[in-house]
């Protein structure tokens, strides 16, 4: 079955261990700048919103993308990306209806979540969360609480 | 890896900014933060300088786990000369502007000479420049961070401040970060206003990189179960924050109440984290969510809110959002100290003293003390202008805004309480050790606490060797509170590894659930070098010793080893601890002994030698 990511926006605590852990595995270093996940701060609500790729059925991204840099994983209906062919064009950061595709200057290309495709281990985000704020969910019912699922 | 290998010299009084090499050898002696930016601030100043001289440098340090993934890794220090005690200040801090400093790819900052004109140190990775903050000064922290952000269009720049309260010389200003995160201790905030420097901005994308990652990503993850899963770490700090502590300490008659005239508070309940959570008759509850630091598994932190019905907020609606909220030792300097039992009255205050940049704990302990001279007599309302009576919220409440702007008799409250009680001819009601106000656990009721704040290098403070984790809370092991026996070996073990602990970049409050064993291959896995258990202790035993020498060559003495006279000779009067006095007398020898110091407190050419201190 198709999964993604979902986020319990409630159990969030702000300390993004998710974006260290995303850019750890991924990246080879811990910066918040190059994660895959992002945490949204609404400072005045006092309220910490993790967000990633929802893996859409329909990804605009995919579609998009001018190189084909972006393919479906048939048996999970993960979107993964080509790092190799992404040109760094961001038309994928515009197409994406959610704004979970992000571009990361210093290396010309855009990053997005894969829900760690090929790591055994699952998402590092998911591990790494003290809090159990994200989970791997059907993406049938995936999204931030009380958002109207993708698709 | 793992240290960004440069640090950043700022000139302040040509304006240059510089970047040089971090001094490998010394970062292996002394790790990072606390004890590499004592070892700068010792090897470039000299320790009989004026604190507010352009010659005292101020020094901002991360450690080398800060930025990484390991939890509580979002710590960084403030070293400096503390214009409050004379003695070595080293203020640490939490929040996310440390993590992003060193993401930014500095391990520290040397800040050096005056500026003439108000400015603030602006960084984006390698790029960093001073600029004008004219517009800046004369505004509360909270003025200053989100306008800082809104100049250069970024909201995610951290930013650490001062207030009025650094800028005016108030003697406990802190520099405070993320709005409600403070390096608050010592008097720090007013070293950075006597530069004027109003504010330091971060923001970095490069990262930090560990030295052997998947040994790094194992040793965090075991340790971040281990605090998942402790009492205190899982479950009592983060439903609680640190005010899981007022009740308790009340209970065990620790809880110095009144100016320390007793050991226990009737209030101590209305005020507790208990209290925080439950919601009033009119349907307000203080504690709105909690909150954590960079990389933090814990969140201890509180978010609050007034209720806005309440006296100090229901005409003023800027304050009725929500904010950083009470920790225990703000709680009970503020409350218990002046016997002030109003939950929201106290939550202003503390509101308050992160908007103006103030220390709460030396705030609170102040008012404490001007109360009691207000009692016998010694300051009228004439000279206060409103009844500064025990209990008073309405007069807590005044005086913390008049001190965060340096108003009426908030000028004579910044001046701290050992300059106070001088001034009006009481020193013995000033509840300080080296001139710096102590917290919240008396040591007549926590006998080893006495001998910690005794011999704490930064005058009066818990958080040099928490005594009160064994003696109170049992961890790691129980101890009586209430005898002598074995506190000298205690303190100075409890000393050793927080010294350390504070110079890695993560937080002390680890300690509570992580021993040395769960430290070790964190450190080992992120830092290039030989950092076996062996090695870190003596890593902290050499901060200690070399903050002493410090101290000592900034012409402190054994002597200054003490206590108030309070604690040692007038006993406290009610509860479990009644008819008690701290008996330092009982531990200090010892613990020279131990350390490795003459009987007069001074390291022997012996110790100094064994720790490459010569």
């Amino acid at each position: 079955m198709a999964k993604a990511l979902h986020f319990i926006i409630d159990k969030c605590t702000g300390c993004h261990q998710c974006e260290l852990a995303c850019s750890g595995m991924r990246e080879g270093v811990f910066a918040t700048e190059r994660s895959r996940i992002r945490i949204f701060e609404l400072k005045e609500m006092s309220k910490n919103v993790p967000y990633a790729c929802l893996q859409c059925e329909e990804a605009w991204c995919m579609h998009a993308c001018p190189v084909d840099a972006i393919f479906e994983v048939a048996e999970t209906g993960v979107k993964v990306l080509l790092e190799d062919r992404c040109v760094g064009c961001k038309v994928c950061t515009i197409a994406c209806p959610y704004g979970t595709v992000n571009y990361y200057p210093d290396a010309g290309k855009v990053l997005k979540c894969d829900l760690c495709h090929g790591d055994d281990m699952g998402p590092a985000c998911i591990a790494s969360c003290p809090t159990g704020a994200i989970e791997l969910a059907e993406r049938e019912v995936v999204g931030a609480s009380g958002a109207p699922a993708p698709g | 890896m793992s240290w960004a290998r440069k640090i950043l010299r700022v000139n302040l009084t040509t304006g240059d900014c510089s970047s040089e090499p971090l001094n490998m050898e010394w970062a292996a002696q002394y790790l990072g933060q606390r004890g590499l930016g004592t070892k700068y601030l010792v090897e470039e100043t000299d320790p009989t300088v004026d604190p507010f001289s352009p010659d005292n440098k101020l020094i901002i340090a991360t450690g080398p786990l800060t930025g990484t993934i390991a939890s509580t890794a979002g710590r960084w220090s403030v070293i400096t000369k503390s214009p409050l005690t004379g003695a070595i200040a080293c203020s640490n801090s939490g929040g996310f502007f440390g993590a992003e400093l060193k993401t930014a790819g500095w391990d520290m900052i040397i800040f050096e000479g005056k500026s003439p004109k108000p400015v603030y140190l602006f960084i984006k990775d390698d790029n960093c420049e001073l600029l004008p903050a004219d517009d800046l000064w004369g505004t509360s922290v909270w003025h200053t961070e989100p306008a800082i952000k809104e100049k250069h269009g970024d909201d995610k720049i951290k930013v650490a401040s001062i207030g009025e309260a650094g800028e005016n010389g108030v003697l406990f200003a802190a520099v405070v970060n993320d709005l409600d995160r403070a390096a608050g201790r010592s008097g720090v905030g007013a070293v950075m206003g006597s530069k004027n420097l109003k504010a330091i901005a971060a923001r970095g994308t490069k990262g930090v990189q560990v030295n052997d990652p998947r040994a790094f990503m194992q040793s965090t993850m075991a340790a971040k179960k281990v605090l998942a899963e402790h009492t205190v770490t899982g479950e009592g700090l983060p439903t609680y924050g640190t005010q899981v502590l007022m009740n308790i300490i009340n209970e065990s008659g620790a809880l110095p109440t009144e100016n320390a005239r007793d050991g226990q508070f009737e209030g101590a309940e209305k005020i507790s984290g208990e209290a925080m959570h439950e919601t009033t008759a009119d349907g307000h509850k203080n504690l709105v969510s909690n909150n954590a630091c960079f990389a933090c598994t814990i969140g201890c932190a509180r978010v609050s809110k007034i209720n806005p019905k309440h006296v100090s907020v229901k005409d003023r609606p800027e304050y009725q959002k929500e904010s950083g909220g009470l920790e225990y030792e703000a709680a009970w300097a503020m409350g218990a100290s002046t016997k002030v039992d109003d939950l929201d009255a106290l939550t202003f205050a503390n509101f308050l003293c992160n908007e103006h940049g103030m220390d709460p704990i030396s705030f609170g302990s102040t008012v404490a003390a001007a109360m009691e001279l207000y009692d016998v007599g010694a300051i009228t309302e004439e000279q206060v202008g409103y009844p500064l009576t025990f209990g008073s919220a309405d007069a807590l409440m005044k005086i913390a805004e008049q001190t965060g702007k340096g108003e009426g008799f908030g000028v004579e409250i910044g001046m701290g309480s050992k300059r106070l009680c001088e001034k009006y001819g009481h020193p013995e009601f000033s509840m300080t050790v080296k001139g710096q106000e102590f917290p919240a656990y008396d040591p007549r009721g926590v006998q080893g606490m006495g001998l910690a704040y005794a011999t704490s290098n930064r005058g009066g403070c818990h958080l040099r060797g928490y005594t009160v984790s064994s003696e109170v809370l049992g961890l790691p092991v129980k101890t009586d509170p209430h005898v002598t026996e074995g506190k000298a070996e205690l303190a100075k073990a409890f000393q050793d590894l927080t010294a350390m602990i504070d110079s890695s970049g993560l937080c002390i409050f680890t300690s509570f659930a992580l021993g040395l064993d769960d430290y070790q291959p964190q450190i080992q896995a992120a830092c290039e070098g030989d950092f076996s258990g062996e090695k870190l202790l003596e890593i902290g035993e050499r901060i200690w010793n070399i903050e002493r020498k410090y101290n000592l060559a900034a012409g402190l003495t054994g002597k200054d080893d003490t206590l108030p006279k309070r604690l040692l000779k007038d006993a406290i009067k009610s509860g479990p601890t009644k008819g008690m006095v701290n008996r330092l007398d009982e531990m200090l020898p010892e613990y020279y002994k131990l350390r490795g110091w003459s009987e007069d407190g001074e390291p022997t050419a012996a110790t100094l030698g064994r720790l490459n201190l010569v």
